[in-house]
């Protein structure tokens, strides 16, 4: 037995093999690896880690049937707050939230919650294992717009009260941000995501792809005509944000949403694909949080050097800090401090290179961050073929403006409360990105969960 | 799975298919426009909405190959069926939406090039079932490449041009709207579609004459729903997204020559793409110039 102040390593690939193939990077644990690791657990009577999960999960409880190497217990303990273990396990950023809460992490490292959830998630899904569903049917149904992470949360929470309900999913594939948004080797689609919403179905959720709600159809004709008792929208944030600089229309500047579903969902990167990408030879990425890592890391994985350019420092960069960690291992370089001015073009329009300023921290600013301020004088040029903003994004209005009387803020986030998900249209529920614009596939999910309590709440007290 | 139920070659190498999409059908206005998926591997491609049947439930789409996907599309039958098709995206033509005194009011004049003759159709359509007249210019190449004619002529007052004089009037399309001008006809509100040189000049020509011109973009496109931003254009001083904000525009405000530098992002890898596809097993590159041995 090692050092019980630390974790058991997670088996990971090599850095120099990994950034040249979309394998996942973190292998995760084995058997005897997690019940190991499920021995550090000291089982707290007040258990920290369950108030920061968003879904508290029951994590000592899961924890507890690991020791004992009773996974399928472990996994009905998670099923029981989780639609999605296998995908939270990846992607949560548990260092601010159950490992953050962790007594273990006072004088060492936390507990390994999300290896040990990833773990069984994946034990079980090897087993067959799935979660169980209704026994029988209360006649309801509800629509679900959208099958992200709070779409599929909200549509297995109901499913399993009882509903009928049908999720409707714009592009041609079920996942939302887990399919287009967050590469393979970040969260594998057919071994990981497909299963997860396979998962969904198997509680009885029908999905609906290829229906464009706001064009397709109406929210109000889901209810009017359609037969609908209630709908949620988990729609997401999904219009990229550009900075407004010169030369940003230019051939070689994309979004990350554009570079990243280009990727992920049409997968560009294998040639038996039809979808092209376009990644030259050395590529800038304006931003620091997730989305930005992950366009870092797939540009280098199809050949490029990559500099991520971010106007605060280390300590500010929003993405979990795994990821950055990962990034720098396989090579990414971090231009900090430095914030584009401008994108320099030839005559036909092709990006050449990138004008930069450097940064100064300043004040704190309402976020709480330490304010980037621009030195005077400080520009230079970089040459680079590709930028990539990754600047964040916002949820689309073809919902809130074809949808008569939901209410939406002035980020065009749709108004709902945070207690039950109702939005200002009777009937309506809405959580996740479109309510909070881009967060965290956990917060999504618990925003999902809260709907459908809600939901659940609503229709009950109309029958 | 979205079935073929009709497949027809127009003319040249434009072809039309009716394809079963009741969800599309039921809303679809002319303008729109949808995105076509043949397979599982395959790309999404944007196509305008040439027709549409609300009781039958079908979509009329009207395509020419460009590259390797769209040429996949030529050996499809009726019976066939494309994987994915959405819709309707983007905004419905002002015509038929803006209060019908006001578009009654308007001398229209539709400008067509090419396969453009195709999205064309269902907004004279359209205007004809409102009980409004208008023009339409059906421009093409030469005589084979022309398309719809005699449909649209049920629907408008049709002049057909061709660029070699092979058929109906001679010159390019900018030629035929001088001319109809020179006749006597009054416009004062012009629809242009077709090649993106051809809508450039057409406005060029509309400026001039004082006529409000709204062209249709096609630029490259991913998702169609406002999500990758890849369709931005430039116009007037904004930045529009084609999928969402259009595909429809002020003509005189489009700055084409940007659209059309941007339109050539992918040129190099379609062709490989086209190149690899057309020659199969047989390509292997090996000319030095594409990269495919590579």
């Amino acid at each position: 037995m090692g050092d019980v102040l630390k974790k058991v390593p997670v088996r990971e690939q090599d850095p120099q093999v990994r950034a040249t193939n979309f394998e996942e990077v973190c292998l995760g644990y084995n058997r005897e690896e997690a019940m190991e690791e499920a021995e550090r657990c000291l089982h707290c009577k007040n258990a920290k880690c369950i108030q920061g999960c968003p879904v508290n999960i029951d994590i000592p409880g899961f924890i507890a049937h690991v020791k004992e190497g009773d996974f399928e217990q472990a996994y009905q303990v998670i099923s029981k707050s989780s639609a999605l273990p296998a995908i939270c396990g990846r992607v949560c950023p548990q260092e601010t939230q159950c490992e953050g809460k962790c007594i273990r992490g006072i004088k060492g490292e936390a507990v390994s919650i999300g290896k040990l959830e990833r773990f069984v998630a994946d034990w079980a899904c090897e087993n067959g294992i799935k979660p169980i569903p209704a026994s029988e049917k209360n006649g309801h149904k509800v629509a679900v717009i959208g099958s992200g992470p709070s779409g599929l949360t909200c549509a297995g929470d109901l499913a399993k009260m009882g509903y009928d309900v049908t999720i409707f999913e714009a592009l041609h594939k079920a996942g939302g941000v887990l399919v287009y948004g967050i590469p393979e080797f970040r969260l594998p689609k057919d071994k990981v995501v497909a299963k997860e919403v396979e998962n969904v179905r198997s509680l009885g959720v029908k999905i609906e792809t290829n229906v464009i709600i706001g064009k397709s159809v109406t929210i109000d004709e889901l209810l009017k005509d359609e037969g609908f008792d209630a709908v949620f929208i988990g729609s997401g944030a999904g219009l990229p944000m550009f900075m407004g600089i010169p030369g940003e229309q230019a051939k070689g500047v994309f979004s990350a949403n554009e570079f990243l579903t280009r990727n992920n969902l049409m997968k560009a990167f294998r040639e038996d694909y039809d979808t092209p990408i376009s990644c030259g030879k050395k590529v800038c990425v304006v931003g620091g949080g997730n989305v930005a890592m992950d366009a870092a890391r797939t540009a280098l994985r199809l050949g490029a050097e990559v500099h991520i350019v971010y106007r605060r420092s280390e300590a500010e960069l929003p993405a979990r800090a795994e990821e950055v960690h990962h990034a720098k291992e396989e090579g990414i370089i971090f231009d900090l401090l430095t914030n584009p001015t401008e994108i320099l073009v030839d005559e036909n329009d092709n990006v050449t290179g990138i004008r930069l300023i450097k940064m100064e921290l300043g004040e704190p600013d309402a976020s709480g961050r330490r304010r980037p301020v621009e030195i005077p004088g400080s520009e230079y040029e970089v040459e680079c073929d590709t930028v990539i903003m990754a600047l964040g994004t916002s949820p689309n209005p073809l919902i809130s403006s074809t949808t008569y009387g939901l209410d939406v803020n002035r980020r065009k986030c749709i108004v709902a409360e945070e207690e039950t998900g109702a939005t200002s249209k009777e009937a309506v529920y809405a959580g996740g990105d479109a309510v909070t614009g881009a967060a965290t596939v956990i917060l999504a999910m618990g925003a999902g969960k809260v709907a459908a309590k809600g939901i659940d709440e609503y229709i009950r007290s109309k029958h | 799975m979205y079935r073929i139920l009709e497949a027809r070659n127009l003319a040249g190498n434009i072809y039309e298919m009716v394809v079963e999409a009741p969800r599309v059908a039921k809303r679809a206005l002319p303008g729109q426009f949808v995105i076509v998926k043949l397979n599982e591997k395959a790309e999404r491609i944007p196509l305008t909405i040439c027709d549409y049947d609300r009781e039958k439930g079908t979509i009329t789409i009207v395509f020419q190959p460009v590259g390797a996907s769209t040429s996949k599309y030529v050996s499809l039958k009726a019976g066939d069926a494309f994987m994915d098709f959405v819709g309707p995206l983007g905004q419905p033509s002002d015509l038929c939406t803006e209060p019908l005194e006001e578009v009654k009011k308007k001398k229209i004049l539709f400008v067509a090039g090419g396969v453009g003759t195709a999205p064309v159709y269902p907004q004279a359509k359209w205007l004809h079932e409102h009980g409004i007249e208008c023009d339409v210019i059906i421009g093409a190449k030469t005589k084979d490449l022309v398309i719809l004619e005699e449909e649209m002529k049920q629907v408008a007052n049709t002049y057909v041009t061709t660029d070699d004089g092979s058929y109906g009037r001679s010159g390019m399309v900018t030629k035929c709207i001088e001319d109809l001008i020179a006749e006597g006809h009054v416009y004062d509100h012009c629809v242009a579609i077709g090649p993106m040189i051809m809508m450039k000049f057409c406005c060029l020509t509309t400026k001039k004459l004082g006529i409000h011109t709204v062209v249709s973009m096609n630029p490259i496109m991913v998702d169609g729903t406002g999500m990758c931003g890849a369709c931005r254009l430039i116009v007037g001083d904004e930045v529009k997204f084609a999928c969402v904000d259009g595909p429809e525009f002020d003509g005189h405000l489009v700055d084409f020559d940007a659209a059309m530098k941007r339109a050539t992002l992918y040129k190099t890898e379609e062709g490989r793409a086209m190149l690899a596809y057309q020659e199969g097993e047989t390509h292997h590159g090996g000319c030095g110039q594409c990269g495919g041995d590579k």
